[in-house]
């Protein structure tokens, strides 16, 4: 799993949680919660479709890790590889 | 009586605007349409552990007023009620944007709430071995009794006092009685009001008609919900909702509006007997109790709309009553209908639904019938029943509006014609 495929499948993740929001100018750097309109029930939203989708689990300290898009990317992909590993 | 006492006492209470869902119709003019037309729209679909079952399905645009994100954490009675309120404002003509939102209420009744949630909480956590970090953080808010008034607050930007009225079957009119009393005792100046049903999401209620014997069938949907017929055999379960803009008279004339009745009596009563079996006596009661608020007697109504679920014997208890405090040879201009036939049973918004189909009378003088009678079964007949097509009376002035439900609650609605 590199970075970009971590990124998509967060992308579509939002997509479900907030299929009103145009997500084609998306910033990677720039905090999520500061381009949608995101609150913090959708980001336990965010962390139980991990948990569904693919069995990945974030305890609620590492929640400030999925800010942003780039830093969900480099929190969760070597999470995504310990699985298939 | 204190100045308070005589102002409380003088206001008039009356009923400004619709909006609706049934699955005969996401307006007024649709629905009562149909109810003159004599067409029922039931549905077969699939419920969970149940197979396929007979319900009324409601298809209104539910992306009006809100959008995919909300309705995906919403449940389907706030956006019952949602559609409801937001088109009942509309419909009403009143100028929201200058309206004080503090002096706004929403009165809601319902059946129940939570169960659609919860099974559907449990079917989603048995997918993943019970375990309960699989439990959605949504359902305390989607599941507390007062959710469907309170997504309808926060739709609309209200922040006067909401909440719902628990009341079994007869919690369309609790939610309209409440709304009364609170513009009397000037508690709020505006009054979002009726009753809303999820129901038919809930497979709990198909099942536990289902084992008690009162789940009703027929190889046409259409025809399986036959209140008064000889063949009935039991409860077609609905979802819905209909909401009335409730006003002061003083305001409501204040600002023109369109005024489709006024509530002049009503009543809420308890058989105190039975948990399930009706009991007639506390049903003469209650509509006794309504019409002397009123200050009208049985041969002032003109049209009684029966709670009658096509039970055998839920219906023939009610019968039993109608034909007490309405006998045709004493109320002669008295019509019996009934709107379940068409529409199923909506459950909390039964009553609130019921009424708005026979509003309509007020103006056009038919009284629309009750369908599906094929043999009128002999313990149900009053001899002033409509059956099957529409009755021209002339003219319509007072409605009387039953529901009844279970725990023996009871409550009836008197609804007249406006006149200054």
């Amino acid at each position: 799993m590199t970075k970009e495929e971590c990124k998509k499948i967060v992308l579509d993740i939002i997509e479900e949680i907030a299929p009103d929001e145009d997500l084609s100018t998306l910033k990677a750097e720039v905090g999520l919660r500061d381009q949608l309109d995101l609150d913090s029930m959708d980001f336990l939203d965010i962390v139980m479709e991990l948990r569904k989708q693919h069995g990945i689990e974030v305890p609620e300290a590492d929640y400030p890790k999925l800010a942003s898009l780039q830093s969900c990317a480099d929190y969760l992909t070597p999470k995504f590889n310990e699985i298939k590993a | 009586m204190s100045a308070v006492e005589k102002k409380v006492a003088e206001e008039r209470i009356v009923l400004t605007g619709i909006g609706l869902t049934s699955p005969i119709g996401n307006d007024l003019p649709e629905m009562r349409a149909s109810l003159l037309a004599g067409k029922a729209n039931i549905s077969n679909i699939e419920m969970r552990y149940m197979g396929q079952v007979h319900a009324g399905v409601c298809d209104y645009d539910t992306r009006r007023y809100q959008t995919r994100k909300e309705l995906r954490v919403s449940t389907r009675a706030g956006s019952i009620g949602i559609y409801c309120s937001n088109e009942a404002v509309k419909d009403s003509g009143v100028d929201w944007e200058k309206m004080d939102k503090s002096r706004v209420g929403v009165y809601f009744g319902t059946t129940e709430h939570g169960n659609v949630e919860t099974e559907n909480e449990i079917h989603n956590i048995s997918q993943f071995n019970y375990d309960v970090r699989y439990w959605s953080h949504h359902h305390n808010p989607r599941t507390v009794a007062n959710n469907p008034a309170g997504e309808v607050t926060m739709n609309l930007g209200i922040t006067g006092p909401h909440y719902t009225i628990g009341a079994a079957c007869a919690a369309g009119n609790a939610g309209i009685i409440q709304a009364y009393l609170m513009l009397k005792f000037g508690e709020v100046d505006f009054a979002l009001a009726g009753g809303i049903s999820e129901s038919i999401h809930t497979f709990g209620i198909f099942a536990g008609f289902k084992s008690q014997g009162a789940l009703g069938f027929h190889e046409d949907p259409n025809k399986a919900s036959r209140p008064f017929d000889k063949a009935r055999n039991g409860i077609v379960v609905s979802e819905g909702g209909a909401i009335y803009t409730m006003e002061r008279l003083s305001d409501a004339l204040a600002r023109g509006a369109k005024i489709y009745g006024e509530v002049v009596g009503y009543r809420i009563n308890s058989d105190a007997t039975d948990a399930v079996l009706p009991n007639s006596e506390r049903q003469i009661e209650c509509m006794t109790a309504a019409l002397d608020k009123a200050g009208l007697k049985p041969e002032d109504v003109d049209i009684v709309n029966t709670h009658a679920t096509s039970t055998p014997q839920g219906d023939a208890q009610e019968m039993k009553a109608i034909r007490y405090l309405f006998p045709a040879e004493r109320c002669p201009k008295t019509k019996v209908n009934n709107t379940k036939s068409y529409i199923g049973h909506a459950m909390g918004a039964a009553g609130a639904l019921e009424l708005a189909g026979n509003l309509p009378s007020f103006d056009d003088g038919m009284v629309h019938p009750t369908i599906n009678v094929d043999e009128m079964d002999p313990e149900c007949d009053s001899g002033n029943i409509v059956i099957n097509t529409p009755y021209d009376a002339g003219a319509v002035s007072v409605i009387l509006n039953n529901s009844f439900g279970m725990l023996g609650i009871n409550s009836c609605l008197v609804i007249k014609k406006f006149a200054p």
